[in-house]
């Protein structure tokens, strides 16, 4: 179910955005004026080639990278015009991550992973825990919450992080080739679930992918090259273009 | 997230351990050889010593004239002056053999001097004639070939002289591991070989509203003869070991190995763990926690190391210092500056291997868990 465009929510609106790495003529420029929209509602994939500036876009939508130059707004908040801090506190209280290796902390157990959100928002670690372990059930992973992550296996580590990215109930979920280390069917599982999440009112996920298998998942599909969204498919458009 | 890599911890925790240990004994058995070196002056108790003109220490007393404890007494200041003898001597043992004592002489009337705890006997039977008061180290040294320490009642020959045990005392250990033979100074001179001049110092006692300073400067200004009081005694002489021995630079150099190899080990360790963990940490860091909680929390866990390897490292230091205080050397001193100190020292350690990584973390960016 598709909202009408004109009707539902930006959540993320990227103007002009231009980045570069390093100095002189070692500078390269990994976004150049990018335009990219992202809608409430919708699951979202960023999609090209290696080098294209997915991850880099992606990277300054969480607001983990500072732009040098364009406008960023990301659940209304001009993150561009914002101090570091001010932005540290956007991500902790807005912002679910899900990242391709995981990046659960090996020395935590399951519960204490999914806890780290909400002990960063200031909650007791009792009341942390407990939210956490309500969360592990709902990615079928209850009563094992005092394993730690090399206990479990690629799927269950991703369903894991997906419960972490969730437990603060986070208004944009920002996915980073969440499937490429999974299977098939692993792969299918946590996009059918990651597209149940951009279905709750006030949510969007937004997923940089290399993976076609989840093409199909895709409300809208923005294309990348060169540091460009060259551009942004949805509904019949998406479906009759070649990807 | 350091407790869970056991090897890391283990390491880190092993390094400071080491480190503390190092620094906590050696500056102990360094405290311990000073206090040898200050025996004098906190077995014979005294709040003024006048001494020959030139002695700068309390290990190299120079011989007076008997008269000068006259002149002594005469210096307005002074409420009473007793004569001292400190000599090495030997003891010859009724098995034959040789033993070298540090010979004691105290002044027979009042026996000011005289040892603090006596743990057999009574020191009043010094007055007898040729009686003598040993220290506990003399059960040690004096013992016959076939092991048996001297009790009271033995007697064995100084100078060819009979000398009868009529007392043991406690007594601090001499610099040069010589036990201590109290006797009263009349029997001293009898004991001792026969030279010029005997008397090795007068132990003064200021008159009443007179400090021990006034009294010293006094007594120096109109006898020529140097007056220490107790403490300007003792920092000479510790000052005068510092100055005139390698034993502080020695002990210094291994303490200061202590420090680097706290620091090399520590610092290396930590800053492993943190490049090690840097995903995690940028994971974190992506997930709203600010720089100063990132700092806070390798703080936080390097001072739990170094909390934990120092109160280990003191417990192996204790141990090391009861079994030494048990068998009386190596000389073992703890005051409580000296853990005081190196629990300081190994909090700074741990945190210039916390600030290493803590730079490490403030530098990273939060983009780095993107990256493949």
């Amino acid at each position: 179910m598709i909202m009408d465009p004109t009707t539902r929510q930006t959540a993320v609106q990227v103007t002009g955005l231009t980045k570069g790495f390093g100095r002189g003529d070692a500078r390269t420029l990994a976004l150049k004026e990018a335009e990219f929209n992202a809608y409430e509602g919708d699951l979202q994939l960023i999609i090209g080639p290696s080098g294209c500036g997915k991850t880099t876009l992606l990277s300054m939508i969480a607001g983990t990278l500072v732009p040098d130059q364009g406008e960023l707004t990301v659940l209304g908040h001009k993150l561009h015009a914002m101090s570091t801090a001010a932005i540290t506190r956007f991500r902790r209280e807005n912002i679910g991550f899900i990242f391709q290796q995981f990046n659960l902390i090996p020395t935590l157990t399951l519960v204490e992973n999914i806890s780290v959100p909400l002990l960063l928002a200031g909650t007791r670690v009792r009341q942390a825990e407990k939210t956490a372990d309500a969360m592990l059930d709902r990615v079928g992973l209850g009563g094992r919450g005092k394993n730690y992550p090399r206990q479990l296996s690629g799927g269950q580590q991703q369903r894991v992080a997906i419960a972490r990215a969730l437990v603060h109930d986070p208004r944009l979920l920002i996915c980073d080739e969440p499937t490429s280390a999974l299977d098939r069917e692993t792969g299918h599982q946590i996009m059918t679930k990651l597209r149940e999440l951009a279905r709750k009112p006030g949510r969007s996920v937004i997923v940089v992918t290399h993976d076609p298998r989840v093409y199909e998942f895709a409300d809208r599909i923005a294309e990348m090259e060169d540091g460009r969204v060259l551009r942004q498919l949805e509904g019949a458009a998406m479906a009759n273009a070649t990807l | 997230m350091l407790l869970g890599d056991r090897a890391k911890f283990l390491m880190l925790l092993g390094g400071v351990t080491f480190a503390a240990l190092l620094m906590l004994q050696q500056a102990a058995v360094f405290c311990g050889l000073l206090t040898w070196t200050t025996s004098h002056l906190t077995n014979m108790q005294a709040k003024v010593w006048v001494v020959e003109a030139m002695v700068e220490q309390a290990n190299e007393l120079k011989p007076l004239r008997d008269t000068d404890v006259s002149r002594v007494r005469s210096v307005t200041g002074v409420g009473w002056a007793v004569p001292l003898y400190i000599g090495i001597t030997n003891a010859r043992l009724s098995d034959g053999n040789f033993k070298p004592i540090l010979m004691v002489g105290l002044d027979s009337a009042t026996l000011v001097g005289r040892p603090a705890t006596m743990l057999d006997g009574r020191l009043e039977d010094l007055r007898k004639p040729n009686s003598i008061v040993i220290d506990d180290l003399a059960l040690q040294r004096l013992r016959t070939p076939s092991g048996i320490p001297p009790k009271i009642g033995d007697s064995f020959e100084i100078n060819d002289i009979e000398a009868r045990i009529v007392g043991i005392c406690k007594a601090d250990r001499a610099f040069f591991g010589y036990p201590y033979v109290f006797t009263t100074y009349d029997q001293a001179l009898q004991f001792a070989p026969r030279q010029r001049k005997m008397l090795s110092a007068s132990l003064v006692e200021p008159a009443v509203g007179w400090t021990a300073e006034a009294t010293a400067r006094k007594i120096e200004l109109e006898t020529g003869l140097r007056a220490y009081t107790q403490e300007e005694f003792y920092w000479a002489t510790i000052r005068w070991f510092f100055k005139n021995t390698g034993i502080p630079i020695s002990f210094g150099t291994t303490i200061i190995l202590g420090v680097i190899v706290g620091i090399a080990i520590s610092g290396q360790t930590f800053y492993t763990f943190v490049l090690e963990n840097l995903r995690h940490l940028g994971a974190l860091k992506a997930m709203g926690a600010s720089n100063t909680l990132l700092s806070m929390m390798l703080i936080f866990q390097a001072f739990f190391v170094g909390f934990t390897g120092y109160g280990m490292g003191l417990l192996a230091a204790v141990g090391f210092g009861t079994g030494a205080i048990k068998r009386g050397q190596p000389p073992f001193v703890m005051p409580w500056q000296l853990p005081t100190g190196v629990f300081v020292l190994i909090m700074v350690i741990c945190l210039l291997a916390a600030l290493i990584g803590i730079l490490k973390v403030i530098r990273l960016e939060a983009a780095v868990v993107f990256r493949g």
